[in-house]
């Protein structure tokens, strides 16, 4: 191995900075899952009835599913039932009301998270809703967005408030029968967000969740789902991280989103899960399930993700452009170091008319890592001048690591247009050399190339989320100068 | 400001540079010129500090340090510039972003303080006038899609920002043709000055048209065999380097 080779393996095995564990008294449920948890768990959140019969009817399914084998992926058996499926922080029976109340050291560990809750948040304008563990903490600027008619609250608190709202849209993206993980979830979830903007409203701030996992033996299963009505505007951001843990904790999301008439939405994540340490022990198994439906005509929806957590990642949110000239959108950065494994990408069905969608995914490979896109194009039959551009690139650091690609693509409409470009390249010594002889330290000059190659996609980033995912990478932020 | 002493470098087994003693004095240019495999490339490599070199023997001081000691960045902030022969491409990463990167890492470690975007606008629109560059070559992608004279140009450009004080220009004239060489050449001109030095490699004599060297080495077999004034150039040219290496054998 060359000194450079040696400098970069350096640079990558950076600590995991969020590894921290939050001491707070926990309401735990013993491991274990029948339908009597499930009973127990929808009665502690005070569900209306028909919650309880979706569950039951999705746990039924899953009992008869085996887990998706097809990825590129390697997995040690779960055991379903030594995971707890609820964790709440025990304080008071009440749900806490203001910041005031909530216990102090989770507000730290938020503060940790560079997350405040208070005051700075304000002024950014981002409104926050925290899921840690399984409960949603605290949603703040519920007051100015209710004046604009938004919902943005916990999908528990929506089920009380606005069931009618929750019954309607719940499970028509992802059916509780979609696939073992979503099924897994609609049995347990048991918090997320919950988002309905009305028709012709434009959100007057960024929405944003922050999802933790703290609890040992834990699962998380939360499930947000976003409704952008016609003519509607949205922006909704979310992170994640969790603590050092020697086990492996589950994560198993589902995310919908329904977009009505000529209403968008944009969906954003940062996903820093505990990847594992750097011989490949602990990390998250983050199964997600997450899909928009672009229901309406003219309807558009935009995924970004930056993915440089988990042990392993299985997660392809995807578009279903229902709706005539809809448009889907696919940004995405993965990074594996270490023993990572992800196997993520998208899928775009193209069933209207004039449905447009463009995937552009970024995969960078370190360590002993295995990084995998897997996308599906699928243009039917009646959408007439479908168009799809899809652009994969890969970028290998160090020469223990793999990138593959898997693109799948069916196209029934002879008029539809398909185009996929892919490229693979290596961070090489000549261009490390090069940046070091213009007197940048070799963990600049590997965050500058790794910066450049994602440029496109952290361009499609929230402001305030683009620093955040280059500063994951170990990046410095690439300065727009002139 | 240079001075390399009984220099042997070898790559795996196999030795390179087999001796090799140069002086460079402040604000001279020195050209080193040389059949192929002579080693010229392997001594722009040894002096800014790329990996896959033994030094076996001998010693290369600079501005009074051991420049041997010091990381390939370190020199380069000490103010020793390569110009490739072959130029990296870097997507993603504009030309203006890096130059601005470079130069705040040599201003932090001679203890300036960093510039700020506005003056280093200034400072860049300048010297990309001198060079006679479109603007727009600042916001592309470095070395992305270029020529190889727009590649070259934009070596010349990074030295003219960095503000070497030796710069090492390794075969710059390859690739260009003759009216990118004379652009190149003037803006290597433009940068010459009391304190600063020039180490040239080159194959041909006809770089040294446009840039005129103070002192001309032969380098062949590893070793410096012939040290004269311009005028060994034109000799060479004529002649052909079998005629040095017969004088020497």
């Amino acid at each position: 191995m060359s000194s450079s080779e040696q400098e970069i393996d350096s640079l990558i095995g950076q600590k995991y900075k969020e590894g921290f564990v939050t001491e707070i008294e926990v309401d735990t449920f013993p491991p274990g899952l029948d339908e009597e948890v499930i009973a127990k768990l929808s009665a502690i959140k005070g569900e209306p009835e028909f919650m309880l019969d979706y569950r039951l009817k999705a746990f039924r399914h899953w009992q008869t599913m085996s887990e998706p084998n097809w990825a590129q992926l390697n997995i040690e058996p779960i055991d379903y039932q030594s995971i707890s499926y609820y964790s709440a922080p025990k304080k008071d029976s009440d749900k806490p009301q203001s910041l005031d109340e909530i216990d102090p050291e989770l507000l730290e560990t938020y503060k940790k998270l560079g997350i405040p809750l208070d005051e700075q948040e304000r002024l950014a304008g981002v409104a926050v809703d925290a899921v840690f563990d399984s409960v949603s903490v605290a949603t703040t600027f519920k007051g100015k967005l209710h004046d604009a008619g938004v919902i943005f609250c916990p999908i528990s608190e929506a089920l009380k408030e606005h069931p009618e709202l929750v019954k309607q849209y719940l499970g028509t993206v992802v059916p509780e029968t979609d696939n073992f993980f979503a099924a897994l979830n609609a049995a347990v979830f048991t918090d997320g967000s919950f988002v309905y903007i009305p028709k012709g409203v434009r959100c007057p701030m960024e929405l944003s969740t922050y999802f933790r996992i703290n609890a040992a033996n834990t699962g998380q299963f939360e499930r947000t789902l976003i409704i952008a009505d016609e003519g509607s505007h949205v922006s909704y951001l979310e992170g994640c991280t969790a603590p050092m843990r020697d086990e492996n904790q589950l994560h198993a999301a589902v995310v919908e989103l329904v977009a009505m008439d000529d209403a968008e939405i944009k969906y954003s994540t940062v996903q820093n899960w505990y990847p594992g340490d750097e011989n490949g022990v602990g990390g998250i198994y983050n199964f997600v399930t997450k899909r928009a439906e672009c229901r309406g005509a003219n309807s558009k929806v935009s995924w970004t993700q930056v993915e440089t957590g988990s042990a392993i990642t299985w997660k392809y949110p995807s578009c279903i452009l229902l709706g005539d000239n809809s448009v889907g959108e696919f940004y995405s950065v993965a990074l594996t170091n270490n023993y990572q494994q992800a196997d993520t990408g998208t899928k775009m069905i193209h069933i209207g008319k004039n449905t447009r969608s463009t995937i552009i995914s970024k995969g960078i490979s370190a360590g002993k890592s295995q990084n995998t896109y897997r996308g599906l194009v699928r243009v039917g039959k009646n959408a007439d001048n479908a168009r799809n551009y899809t652009q994969c690139d890969s970028l290998l650091v160090g020469d223990k690591c793999g990138a593959h690609t898997f693109p799948y693509v069916e196209v029934k409409q002879p008029s539809a247009q398909v185009e996929h470009e892919a490229t693979t390249s290596k961070i090489s010594e000549d261009q490390l050399f090069f940046c070091q002889q213009r007197g940048l330290s070799a963990e600049d000059a590997v965050s500058m190339i790794v910066n450049g190659f994602c440029k496109q996609v952290f361009k499609e980033l929230p402001m305030e989320f683009a620093v955040e995912a280059q500063a994951l990478l170990g990046l410095s932020l690439e300065g727009s100068v002139g | 400001m240079l001075s390399i002493k009984n220099l042997h470098v070898s790559v795996g087994d196999k030795p390179i540079l087999k001796g090799v003693n140069l002086e460079i004095k402040a604000g001279e240019v020195h050209a080193i010129m040389g059949p192929n495999g002579a080693g010229k490339s392997t001594l722009s490599h040894i002096l800014s500090g790329k990996s896959g070199y033994t030094i076996t023997e001998g010693s290369v001081t600079y501005q009074g340090k051991d420049l041997l000691e010091m990381d390939p960045e370190i020199r380069a902030r000490e103010g020793i510039f390569l110009a490739f022969q072959y130029p990296v491409e870097i997507p993603g990463v504009s030309n203006i972003y890096l130059l601005k990167a470079a130069l705040n890492a040599i201003r932090t470690h001679n203890g300036l303080a960093e510039v700020d975007a506005f003056d280093f606008l200034k400072i860049v629109k300048g010297k990309v006038k001198l060079l006679e560059m479109d603007e727009q070559f600042l916001y592309r992608s470095v070395n992305e899609g270029f020529s190889g004279g727009e590649k070259k140009r934009n070596e010349i450009l990074q030295a003219a920002i960095l503000e070497p004080s030796m710069c090492i220009l390794d075969e710059t004239d390859s690739g260009l043709d003759i009216d990118a060489l004379k652009v190149v050449a003037a803006g290597v001109n433009s940068l010459r000055a009391a304190d600063r030095s020039f180490l040239m490699i080159t194959h041909y004599q006809r770089l040294l048209d446009y840039i005129k060297p103070d002192i001309v080495h032969v380098l062949a077999d590893g070793r410096i065999v012939k040290t004269a004034g311009p005028e060994l150039a034109l000799e060479l040219e004529a002649k052909g380097y079998s005629w040095v290496e017969e004088q020497v054998a």
